[in-house]
């Protein structure tokens, strides 16, 4: 494949960023906008052509005469050599899953540069919002492209560091800064253990590459080769370290990083409060993109992750206590972008346990293929929900629900989209949440039918929130809105949401399983209607049943039940404290405990040391000061006196 | 010979310790004239007849008169310096004795070993003197000479330039 | 009575000794510098004596010492400059007034 139309998907966004953050101060609101939604749309058709290409072109390449789909590499460039052996590399990972990462961040990343269009109107900065935008797509296209793990932690944190500067994006707003900030430290605290993941893992097999790490030997087992990185490996897991192996180690710490990032417990307290940022930032970074960015990490060393069946178990084990407290919480939200987000960690978690209980030996893995499909489906109608809310906020100015209600009337466009995307979520066939689900909750139940059934109510909880969601904004009780009725957005903003909303509507009939699977051979999805299926719509369309008893039209049953539920609902509604419990171990423990003595020894032991050699300094020159007299005489008599002393100390060793 | 030297060593160190213990400077400057022309005497009676004639011009022409030209500018005519305080003359003193104790103790038993009449020399004319003036082989001092000459002029201008009026 | 070279020196280090003893102890300017001059000539006189009693195949110490002439002139000539800066400065020829650059 030529490599032009590859390095452009990652250019176009470069070059974007940099006109626009460098010029687009001179530039108008529109040139810059228009610009961002050009240059978005140019990388997202190079996108689609090289999946396209990649998918259906049956290039040797790409594609075995069996059919099973191959890792390619476009380009690979050294980048930093510190050895002959450690070579940092920048180039282009094709495989099934970067190709179908591509065309989601494209896809979305171009809708909401449309949107922005119109949400964005007359906002200052908005050439800033836009080169931000442009970094943030550039930085993602990076990471999923990545051919070896470093190039990937390098573009994770260009990735972090786009997010900071957008959930910031309204500095003036002390919320927003304290959000970006709490953003970015979170989740440069779990890169901390991934970087360590990566040194360990690096460290034991000499190399950085992915396709070194995961070339699968034969289609169906892994077992692996001795000679290769991955034997290597397979040795090190004698050494252990605090009872769990080397490997298990660095993989669980590189999962901490997907953690961060993904926003799995306990590390998910930044994800709600980067709701400060713009509504298309949330759609496009904290719904769609970049939160699965830990789903991707953990697929994309899934191989690697099979060897060790302890990491998967804690990656099971985390997602699925994540994936229920997201949902609770969800519950009881009042800000609508809340409820969107706990639902995003919710369904990430969702993502997260699907790859954790993937197993070749149960239908080649079908968790990871549902991983990725729901990857998919989830970013197009989460990012159609965020959008849509968008739209709400941009009609009533306010996030929270209590100043909407009856908005079917006034917003039928949104009204319609926003019902779309929440079906697909709540798993209500033929939208798109439904087959991907379904896949998840039978990898669920093919591992174990704790894990199925655990799901399953998570996945009722999903229904039920939503379906709470949508009656309070659309149903509910109609307040004052005086003289300005909400109405539509403009066509930039309507147009996203209808194409997100067909997505939505036909992505489950893409026949996933023949693009992605974890080792190339093509799957078939058959959908276990029975088993699988049935149940999860009857628990879905009950969930639905009950939030339009409860919230169609406005009554008094939420509050009896939320009086009745002894303070879970409290509980929920403020998140079960964690954002306490953070508050309590950062400034009682640490600040306290740990800074205070450091700070006291900073100040008084090591100043304290300087400031008295300064001083030791200062009295030493004053007392020798007096030496410099300015007399002439007094010099000579010293030296003669030096002079004399030299002479008599010769004549001493030589005459005598 | 002996006479000579008798009278031009008694002259240099009469003169030598008037120059300095004389309380007026115009009186030093004096001294110091017959001090140098001691030693001018001295580089004769050594065969070295062009020193002496530069040592009697260069100093006794130039120097001296420039120190009395300095007196006479600086102090007024008569002025006595006032009597040195004991302490400071103790001092001086002391400093001068140990100098000579140290450097004649180190001189005695150094040249005892090289007494002995003044040697033969071929003397040195005045055409072989400016040979070994402007020559560049051993033994030739063209590039002090040169230097010397550059360093004059250096002091001409610069003496001009600490000295004039602003 | 032999004249040899002690007897050239010592008249020499008389006169460096005065020198000595005249520059540490003259609060005049002027003084202090044909104290200088002093020892310079005794200097001047130990070289070319050494010269010619025990080396007088060469001529270095004479040349040394012709030099060092030149060189003592230019010295006295910028020293009597600065001196005569001074004394416009301080109205006297003290060395003690001389003292601006103490620490």
């Amino acid at each position: 494949m030529n490599p032009i139309i590859p390095l452009l998907i990652l250019c176009l966004p470069l070059l974007g960023f940099l006109v626009l953050g460098l010029l687009g101060h001179k530039m108008s609101h529109k040139a810059a906008g228009w610009y961002g939604v050009l240059s978005m749309g140019t990388t997202m058709v190079l996108a689609y052509i090289t999946a396209a290409t990649y998918f259906f072109s049956n290039d040797a390449a790409f594609i075995t005469e069996a059919g099973n789909r191959l890792q390619h590499i476009i380009f690979n460039q050294d980048w930093l050599q510190f050895t002959d052996s450690l070579i940092i590399r920048l180039g282009f990972l094709l495989d099934p899953i970067s190709a179908l990462l591509i065309v989601v961040i494209t896809t979305i990343s171009f809708c909401v540069h449309l949107y922005s269009l119109g949400y964005m109107e007359g906002e200052k900065g908005f050439q800033r919002y836009y080169a931000f935008l442009q970094l943030f797509s550039f930085s993602m296209l990076g990471l999923v492209v990545a051919t070896n793990i470093f190039q990937m932690y390098i573009f994770w944190e260009l990735v972090g560091a786009s997010s900071y500067l957008l959930i910031g994006f309204y500095y003036t707003r002390p919320s927003a800064v304290s959000a970006s900030k709490k953003a970015f430290i979170v989740t440069r605290f779990a890169d901390l253990g991934f970087l360590i993941g990566i040194l360990i893992l690096s460290y034991v097999t000499g190399t950085f590459d992915f396709t070194d790490f995961t070339s699968v030997q034969d289609g169906s087992s892994y077992a692996v080769a001795l000679n290769t990185p991955m034997g290597i490996l397979a040795r090190f897991q004698g050494a252990t370290f605090m009872g769990c192996s080397l490997l298990t180690w660095a993989l669980v710490l590189i999962f901490m990083g997907g953690m961060g990032k993904s926003a799995m417990l306990p590390l998910h307290i930044w994800l709600p409060d980067a709701m400060e940022g713009p509504t298309p930032v949330s759609a496009l970074i904290h719904a769609a993109t970049m939160v699965v960015a830990g789903v991707y990490l953990v697929a994309r060393l899934f191989p690697l992750y099979l060897m060790e069946e302890a990491a998967l178990m804690f990656i099971t084990v985390v997602g699925a206590i994540t994936a229920f407290y997201a949902a609770v919480v969800a519950c009881t939200q009042i800000d609508i972008k809340r409820v969107l987000a706990f639902s995003t960690i919710s369904q990430i978690a969702f993502m997260m346990v699907s790859l954790g209980v993937a197993r070749p030996e149960f239908h080649e893995s079908l968790g990871y293929m549902a991983s990725m499909f729901h990857l998919f489906t989830h970013a197009m109608f989460k990012a159609l929900l965020f959008l849509g809310a968008g739209a709400l906020i941009h009609a009533v100015h306010s996030n929270d629900y209590t100043a909407m209600g009856g908005l079917r009337k006034y917003m039928p466009i949104t009204h319609i989209t926003f019902l779309i995307g929440c079906l697909a979520i709540a798993g209500i066939p033929p939208f798109s949440g439904f087959f991907s689900k379904d896949e998840i909750l039978s990898a669920c139940y093919q591992q174990s039918w704790i894990w199925g059934a655990w799901m399953s109510m998570v996945a009722g909880l999903t229904a039920f929130y939503m379906f709470r969601l949508y009656y309070l904004i659309f149903w509910w009780d109609e307040p004052d809105y005086g003289h300005h009725k909400p109405h539509d957005g403009p066509w930039v903003m309507s147009l996203p949401l209808v194409f997100l909303a067909a997505v939505s509507c036909v992505a489950g009939f893409i026949p996933f399983g023949t693009l992605v699977s974890w080792n190339g051979v093509p799957y078939h999805i058959h959908i276990d209607w029975m088993g699988v299926a049935l149940p999860s719509i009857i628990i879905a369309v009950a969930a639905i049943a009950l939030a339009t008893v409860m919230y169609r039209k406005k009554n008094s049953l939420p509050e009896k039940f939320a009086k009745a539920s002894c303070g879970l609902w409290t509980a929920a509604h403020n998140r079960f404290y964690w954002d306490e419990i953070y508050l309590f171990i950062t400034h009682k423990i640490i600040f306290n405990g740990i800074c205070r003595p450091i700070a006291w020894f900073d100040r008084h032991i090591i100043d304290g040391s300087m400031n008295g050699l300064a001083w030791l300094a200062q009295r030493l020159s004053i007392t020798i000061r007096p030496l410099q007299s300015g007399s002439v005489q007094a010099y000579v008599y010293i030296y003669l006196f030096g002079a004399l002393l030299l002479g008599a100390i010769t004549t001493a060793c030589v005459l005598l | 010979m002996e006479i000579l030297y008798t009278i031009v060593a008694l002259a240099i160190i009469i003169f030598s310790v008037l120059t300095v213990t004389t309380r007026k400077i115009l009186r030093a400057a004096t001294y110091l004239l017959f001090t140098l022309f001691g030693a001018a005497i001295i580089y004769f009676m050594m065969d070295y007849e062009f020193l002496g004639a530069v040592q009697i011009a260069v100093y006794a022409g130039g120097i001296v008169v420039l120190f009395v030209f300095a007196i006479l500018l600086t102090t007024k005519p008569g002025h006595n310096s006032e009597k040195l305080e004991s302490r400071r003359r103790g001092w001086g003193i002391c400093a001068a004795v140990l100098t000579a104790g140290i450097t004649g103790y180190a001189l005695l038993s150094r040249c005892c070993s090289l007494l002995g009449a003044k040697p033969d020399m071929e003397f040195l004319t005045m055409n072989k003197l400016g040979e070994y003036m402007l020559s560049t082989d051993r033994g030739g001092y063209l590039l002090p000479f040169e230097a010397v000459s550059v360093l004059l002029l250096a002091c001409i201008i610069g003496a001009v330039a600490v000295a004039r009026k602003r | 009575m032999e004249i040899n070279v002690l007897y050239y020196l010592l008249p020499s280090l008389v006169m460096f000794c005065c020198g000595i003893y005249g520059f540490l102890t003259r609060k005049n300017m002027i003084a202090m510098l044909i104290s200088l001059e002093l020892m310079l000539n005794a200097v001047d006189i130990n070289f070319t004596v050494i010269n010619r009693f025990i080396y007088p195949d060469g001529q270095e110490g004479m040349f040394f010492s012709l030099f060092a002439i030149a060189i003592a002139a230019a010295e006295t000539a910028m020293a009597i400059a600065i001196i005569i800066n001074l004394y416009r400065v301080n109205k006297n020829v003290d060395v003690r007034d001389a003292n601006k650059l103490q620490g």
